[in-house]
């Protein structure tokens, strides 16, 4: 390319010398001190990759004058952390959960902290915000299998439902089509009871027929009026809410094959002021008693 | 092929330093009286003091960050109420737009922060060095203790009145006298005194050093001034019909055949961009108005009539040339529009800041559950409700609920909460916000639909507010 600097007639600058299919540039030059800038920042990349890790190599890489570790900041960083909530997480661990329950900060911190473990451990189950999903009860309602005080809370939490535990909360619905209890014929007489006590009956004579079942089979643990029965994790048959459906097919299937839900048993696995803190979200979310 | 292959034309360019020589006239002062007034304001305000009651801050105009809250005299902004700052900020560049469209540059030329330091600065400069050709002369010198000893002086200054600027501006955060005291025993903390000198070297730099050069090379200001710039715009001009054409005049000498201009280049001498006005418009002329005080000057002196160089508007510029006059036009499309902006901005501003409440609520809805089936089959949703405080006193705000029948509330998680069902009353500290859980009840036959539009609403004894929000159930 040829290089031929022209004065241009309209401004009298020159142009740069160059020409690109007719098209010529005015030379408009930088300040000096513009440039400078620019070799002052490649002095200080420099500078950083002196001072700061920089080449990786097979093994490990260059750490830099200063040893500066991105891991290393994380984990001070924690520990300061660690340090300012620990006298915390000792109130929590000391206190009773009523007394938690009635300091506002301290119960705010436990709230906050039962968020993240729950999400961290529970979530995957009980859905974010124990919403709850068929099989795996809500914790936002008003129902509770086992209990919704504070202290039944941390107890389920703590040992959890048929879990290796050895106290574990746990209870058997027997298998009644399966084990070959109940014939197909009485299955279905005592599914229409059960549906009787929550909605309106089908079928008024197979209610009649399902009512004797029930007693003998049934109100030991659900209770003569299907109000349910704590102790043994037994549900209310007589509200809305239904862990397993409540349309009929889902109840005759609960009855014929049983149900047994396993929680696992978390007080093995988590630090007691971190159940605590558990107990204390879960009892916030709606149904704490 | 390498860029400057056989040429010997530089890309670069050594900066051609500028000595602007002292100038007096209507202009010169003008612009004394407003260096005064705004550098005034900017270093004194911090010192302002406004009593807010005990407790409170008491500096007229503090933007405290770790507290979270702005203060100017008797208005007090959460950072939630940050859109004032905002609207401060549109009406500060609608402002610009119209001053410029009216003015011209005078922002620029009179009131940029860039124009009042580094006008102080070639003042000290000049008490030290003296006035353009002694600063010349000077430079040209080698160097001797005498002249080592004039630029020590001035570069002190310079550094004094840059310190004075940076700590200025950290006064605008912390509270002035007190932190004044931390900075000189050094208590001051690390962030306060890397705020000051980075405040310092910038003054420093750009009021002492860089000059013209912030304006040419580094402001984006004069790149699209010219969108608000038309015809009609006041701008500083050089009248070439009676200035052309140029030469120099001999005293006894007659004026007849040719422009009044004597090339004296006063003009050019007095610039602190370092221009010359005759060329015409262009990006570096900041629109001061000295190079009119400087020719004003001469043109008395030869006894030729002044303004050869004046404020003028080009329409006028052109038609004066054919010995026409075009009217001044103050109102033009442009200037309306921005007028009519700056109207409209300042007085919503002024409305919302007249019916600011000093309560404020926020409801955020539960994302998980979405809606709770309760075992008598009603339904319940989980709100977070946040009240926001700003009295001074702390405050009982009764929560209540339109738009769901029969709704019924709770407070969860704090028993000293009072709910009653149909309201709950909400304790707020002074100057805080309030973050309460409140579930709401509702039976299946009082939605309508899947979502029911609901408002909370909040009365405190002076104040109220609302929200709106939704209440959602499963599908009928």
């Amino acid at each position: 390319m040829p290089t031929k600097i022209e004065k241009d007639a309209v401004t009298g600058q020159n142009t740069t010398g160059h020409e690109w299919d007719g098209i010529k540039e005015l030379n408009t030059p930088l300040p000096t001190w513009w440039v400078y800038l620019l070799y002052a920042t490649i002095a200080w990349s420099i500078g950083l990759f002196v001072i700061y890790p920089s080449f990786p190599g097979i093994t490990g890489y260059l750490p830099g004058v200063v040893g500066y570790s991105a891991r290393q900041e994380l984990a001070d960083k924690m520990k300061v952390e660690k340090e300012v909530r620990a006298p915390f997480l000792d109130r929590v661990r000391n206190g009773s959960l009523e007394d938690i329950r009635r300091t506002p900060d301290l119960l705010g911190y436990a709230v906050a902290g039962g968020r993240v473990a729950f999400a961290e451990n529970c979530a995957g189950c009980h859905q974010s915000g124990g919403a709850g999903a068929k099989g795996y009860p809500s914790l936002a309602d008003d129902e509770w299998l086992w209990g919704g005080k504070l202290a039944d809370i941390q107890k389920t939490i703590q040992v959890g439902i048929r879990s290796m535990h050895p106290d574990t909360r746990t209870s058997l619905m027997p298998r009644f089509g399966t084990d070959g209890i109940l014939d197909r014929r009485q299955l279905d007489d005592v599914t229409e009871f059960v549906l009787s006590l929550s909605t309106k009956p089908v079928d008024p004579a197979a209610v009649e027929r399902g009512r004797r079942l029930y007693a003998e089979n049934c109100a030991s643990c659900h209770g003569e009026q299907g109000a349910g029965m704590r102790e043994f994790g037994a549900p209310s048959l007589t509200d809305k809410v239904w862990l397993f459906g409540g349309d009929k097919p889902s109840i005759l299937r609960s009855i014929a094959e049983g149900r047994a839900g396993v929680m696992p048993a978390w007080g093995e696995r988590l630090d007691p002021a971190i159940v605590k803190m558990l107990t204390l979200y879960v009892h916030t979310l709606g149904g704490g008693e | 092929m390498p860029l400057d292959d056989g040429s010997n034309a530089s890309f670069y360019a050594t900066r051609t330093k500028v000595y602007p020589r002292s100038v007096a006239g209507p202009y010169r002062r003008l612009k004394w009286a407003l260096l005064v007034l705004l550098l005034g304001i900017y270093y004194t305000v911090p010192w302002i003091r406004w009593d807010r009651g005990l407790g409170m801050p008491d500096q007229a105009v503090l933007l405290d960050l770790p507290g979270r809250r702005a203060y100017f005299f008797w208005i007090e902004i959460w950072p939630q109420e940050v859109y004032y700052l905002s609207g401060l900020l549109i009406l500060g560049a609608v402002g610009l737009f119209l001053a410029t469209s009216l003015l011209g540059r005078v922002w620029c030329g009179y009131a940029c922060p860039q124009t009042a330091w580094t006008d102080l600065f070639m003042w000290i400069e000049r008490l030290v060095e003296g006035d353009r050709t002694q600063r010349m002369r000077l430079d040209r010198q080698p160097i001797s203790a005498a002249k080592a000893i004039r630029k020590a002086v001035k570069h002190a200054a310079w550094i004094a009145i840059s310190a004075a600027t940076g700590g200025a501006w950290v006064f605008y955060f912390v509270d002035a006298p007190t932190e004044l005291r931390a900075i000189i025993t050094g208590a001051a903390s690390v962030e306060v005194y890397f705020f000051i000198g980075l405040f310092t070297a910038s003054t420093y730099l750009l009021a002492g050093w860089a000059r013209e050069q912030v304006c040419t090379y580094m402001c984006p200001w004069p790149r699209f001034q010219a969108a608000m710039l038309d015809a009609h715009s006041l701008v500083v001009t050089y009248r070439g019909w009676r200035g052309e054409p140029r030469g120099k005049h001999k005293q006894g000498h007659g004026w007849e055949g040719r422009g009044d201009c004597v090339d004296c280049q006063a003009c050019i001498a007095v610039c602190p961009t370092g221009i010359d006005i005759r060329d015409g418009q262009q990006l570096e002329c900041i629109g001061c108005g000295l190079c009119i005080d400087a020719c004003d000057d001469i043109m008395r002196k030869v006894g030729r009539p002044s303004k050869l160089i004046a404020f003028d508007t080009l329409a006028n510029l052109e038609a004066a040339a054919t010995a026409r006059s075009a009217r001044f036009r103050v109102i033009r499309p442009r200037t309306a529009i921005y007028a009519g902006l700056l109207l409209a901005v300042g007085t919503i501003m002024a409305l919302g800041l007249a019916l600011r409440s000093s309560v404020e609520l926020t409801v955020l809805r539960d994302r998980s559950p979405l809606f709770v089936p309760l075992a008598d089959g009603a339904i319940r949703n989980g709100y977070t409700v946040k009240v926001l405080n700003k009295a001074r006193e702390a405050e009982a705000y009764a929560l209540a609920i339109d738009g769901l029948k029969g709704a019924r509330l709770a407070v969860i998680g704090d028993g000293e909460v009072e709910a009653d069902g149909a309201t709950a009353l909400l304790e707020v500290r002074p100057d805080a916000v309030g973050t309460f859980r409140v579930m709401v009840r509702a039976e299946r036959g009082a939605l309508a639909g899947e979502s029911t539009p609901i408002l909370f609403r909040v009365q405190g004894a002076a104040a109220q507010a609302s929200h709106s929000t939704v209440f959602l159930g499963p599908k009928p």
